[in-house]
């Protein structure tokens, strides 16, 4: 009888698989190609780990990031070495930008020919260096389980992101070790600040029970956070009976349907949001980062507020804007010490004290910013938006967009009532996210209805991923607001570049039904606004992937509108108030 | 437009795994966010733990010094980020190499200088001397400065060392 090898003496790849599984992976999202053919193989010869076959490397990462933004877990890809690794340097750099925890196995060519321009080599550590939280290169067999624990451990902890861990072909066949998560000694130099310091609390609280006219401000570190850091900034928005605002990652951390939200802040926020961001005495900023799309211009932003800033990042505080109280901690358990803290004071809310600024607020938000001129000629993209958020209302719905004037209207007009239900690409504004960002919302959530919201322009970014949407039968629907534009980039030609479009018509556009039937799905169009609801709801009805044509009004621009370099009260309404404003400075033309 | 604010000078020390690449993570940090790097220097200073320090001057707002120390800490290896410019008293020094090839008439004023200084000859020929100096980067740059109608032909520095003073760590 032959010796039988050691319990834990497995192969490079083998580890891979059987970390991959120690750590709940379910699903791994991937490519194969020559230097990760040992990890397939290893793969083939197992059945716990579902592997989704992907028609780029890019989709693969996209897939992973609305896995995980969906589900709160992390999302694992797989790819090889050299242009597998450099294809998903895109999604990487995206997941970094919306803090998604992903880990991204890339396969490299052998140790000893790293250095030589082998076939298919790429400087993958060096690559991905600045597009990551951190990454690995394993040169020993040894490292392997250790570094694969580690990486899921950083991805998901702290300000989460992803993690690269570089595989050379010849580690993957090494055989080696075995260590299991528990037994992982954890990182010394790696420990994020989790629980507030008490004194940055009570500081908190003196100054919540002080303001007149105070503000939350809600961003992704709440959904990050988890369910519960959501449950919990919603029991302390009640609790004080202040208004809410959100940021573009934040929608669903607070319910918008609530009487205290007033609706997305930033460039397309609404006027309520922004003129409340701009007037505020108390700005309490709950897990965002004063991104520039939200603080519009810097020395004009919320001038006579005073700013609390709650981040588990501290390179977050004092970055873009100086804060009055920064409280380091993850977002649930401080909310959790301040609702404690405001209890313990007794704290009740006194209308008297705010009721004046509630006043305000309402004649900012009878001014009805999201309206537009409807039509019963030509597709209103806004009136296709409030048709489909109107007919899946009742269904747990998911929704993705890919980036541009479909995702600010998706944005103000779709209203999420719950978090891990919008995916976007928020930091990074990548193009083709939506598409294979919807083929991980459906793996993790098989039963829900995921619809991405696209432009017609995006969609063609990640296109191929509609092959693997047939593959898995997964039932994606893909709704295109078709207006032959580029439309953010048209609209800011018509704005600041005196309507010289340049090279933002797409001229060849493809016949989407004809597409759609190509891949295998359900083709659809609506081209007047009494085919909207028939085509919704067939696309609703229909258990297989569909991509739905709308051909929306090509002119509609997206209001409101912070124009850059400007502040907060000075938005545009509408087109109307186009000429009133008068032309862009200067300063706010380069801005992007 | 507000009157931006005034740069500072600070010298910080950083103490890190030391594994591959990490000091291409500290680079990366300062070329990809645009602060500037006056000077760096890395060793490895406690071989036990598999520890090195990083010496780094840099520049900038103290809203951008903030910055970059916390940017620092984000780094997963990183262990410590110190501001020795803020924590207190400390001692800075650099070494330099510089060589000089004056003509003979200019022989016996070299040394003298170099005397003044402090500095030592580590290497001499009939055309040549390298001089060995250590010294706060003002002194270095003196030094330089006087020598250099008398022919330096080269100049290695190591950049700046720094601890702080007293019995407290780092």
């Amino acid at each position: 009888m032959a010796v039988q090898p050691a319990v834990h003496e497995l192969s490079g790849a083998e580890m891979v698989i059987r970390a991959l599984v120690d750590q709940g992976v379910d699903v791994v999202f991937g490519y194969p190609g020559g230097a990760v053919l040992p990890i397939y193989d290893a793969l083939f010869k197992q059945n716990r780990l579902r592997h989704i076959l992907v028609r780029h490397e890019q989709g693969a990462v996209h897939a992973a990031e609305g896995y995980a933004r969906s589900s709160g877990k992390v999302g694992v890809v797989l790819v090889t070495s050299g242009p597998g690794a450099t294809n998903a340097v895109t999604g990487l750099t995206d997941a970094l930008m919306d803090s998604v925890p992903l880990v991204c196995l890339t396969g490299q060519v052998p140790t000893h020919l790293i250095g030589n321009d082998a076939f298919q080599e790429a400087d993958t550590t060096g690559i991905t260096r600045p597009c990551t939280k951190h990454n690995y290169l394993v040169k020993d067999v040894n490292d392997l389980a250790r570094v694969m624990h580690e990486a899921f451990m950083i991805a998901r902890t702290g300000r989460p992101g992803p993690v690269v861990v570089d595989l050379p072909k010849d580690v993957l066949f090494a055989t080696g070790l075995y260590v299991p998560p528990e037994t992982t000694p954890t990182r010394k130099s790696y420990r994020p600040q989790v629980k507030p310091e008490t004194a940055r609390i009570t500081a908190a609280a003196q100054l919540i029970m002080a303001a007149k006219k105070p503000l939350f401000y809600g961003g992704g570190g709440l959904i990050n956070s988890g369910p519960r850091a959501c449950a919990l900034f919603t029991e302390f928005a009640h609790l004080t009976g202040f208004p809410v605002t959100l940021t573009l990652m934040g929608l669903g951390a607070f319910p918008a349907s609530d009487k205290q939200y007033l609706g997305l802040v930033g460039m397309h926020g609404t006027f309520e949001s922004n003129n409340a961001m701009h007037d505020c005495d108390l700005m309490i900023n709950i897990g965002a980062r004063f991104d520039d799309r939200v603080t519009g211009k810097v020395a004009a932003f919320a001038p006579h507020s005073r700013k609390i800033h709650v981040d588990i990042d501290p390179s977050s505080i004092n970055k873009n804007v100086r804060v009055d109280l920064a409280v380091v901690g993850d977002c649930a358990e401080v909310l959790a010490a301040l609702i404690a803290e405001l209890k313990a004071r007794k704290y009740a809310a006194d209308p008297a004290r705010i009721t004046p600024w509630w006043h305000q607020i309402e004649t900012w938000r009878k001014r009805d910013c999201l309206r537009y001129a409807k039509s019963g000629t030509i597709i209103k993209p806004q009136y296709a938006i409030e048709r489909l958020y109107a007919l899946t209302r009742d269904r747990d719905v998911f929704v993705t967009t890919e980036v541009g004037q479909h995702q600010m209207w998706a944005a103000q007009l779709f209203k999420f009532d719950q978090p891990f239900h919008w995916m976007t690409s928020g930091g990074l504004g990548t193009m083709g996210y939506g598409l294979p960002a919807a083929i991980g919302v459906q793996l993790a959530h098989p039963d829900a209805l995921v619809v991405d919201i696209a432009g017609e322009a995006s969609i063609l970014m990640n296109i191929q991923e509609m092959s693997t949407v047939c593959q898995y039968r997964l039932p994606v629907k893909v709704f295109i607001l078709n207006n032959q534009y580029m439309g953010m980039v048209r609209q800011w030609q018509e704005l600041m570049h005196g309507g010289r479009y340049s090279e933002s018509y797409t001229a060849a556009l493809p016949d989407f039904v004809k597409l759609a039937e190509a891949f295998g799905a359900v083709g659809l169009r609506a081209e007047k606004p009494g085919d909207l609801d028939r085509v919704i709801q067939e696309m609703i009805a229909v258990d297989r992937p569909v991509i739905v044509d709308v051909q929306v009004d090509p002119k509609e621009n997206c209001f409101p509108m912070i124009p850059s370099g400007a502040a907060h009260n000075e938005m545009l309404l509408g087109p109307e108030d186009k000429q009133a404003s008068g032309p862009v400075s200067e300063e706010g033309m380069v801005l992007v | 437009m507000a009157t931006p604010e005034a740069t500072e000078k600070h010298t910080m020390a950083v103490l890190v795994d030391n594994e591959p690449g990490v000091l291409a993570r500290v680079i990366g940090l300062f070329s990809g966010r645009g602060y500037n790097i006056e000077s760096l220097t890395v060793a490895e200073t406690d071989p036990k733990n598999k520890l090195s320090r990083i010496t780094i001057v840099t520049s900038g707002t103290p809203m951008i010094i903030e910055q970059i120390k916390a940017q620092l800490n984000r780094i997963v290896p990183v262990h410590g980020v110190h501001d020795l410019s803020e924590e207190g008293p400390f001692v800075e020094r650099e070494l330099a190499l510089i060589k000089v090839t004056g003509g003979v008439e200019s022989r016996a004023e070299t040394l003298r200088l170099a005397d003044i200084f402090h500095a030592r000859v580590v290497d001499t020929t009939p055309e040549s001397y390298v001089f060995e100096m250590t010294g706060s980067t003002d002194k270095l740059d003196a030094f330089i400065n006087l020598m250099e109608p008398l022919g330096v032909v080269d100049i290695s520095r190591t950049g700046v060392a720094a601890i702080s003073r007293g019995a407290g760590k780092f």
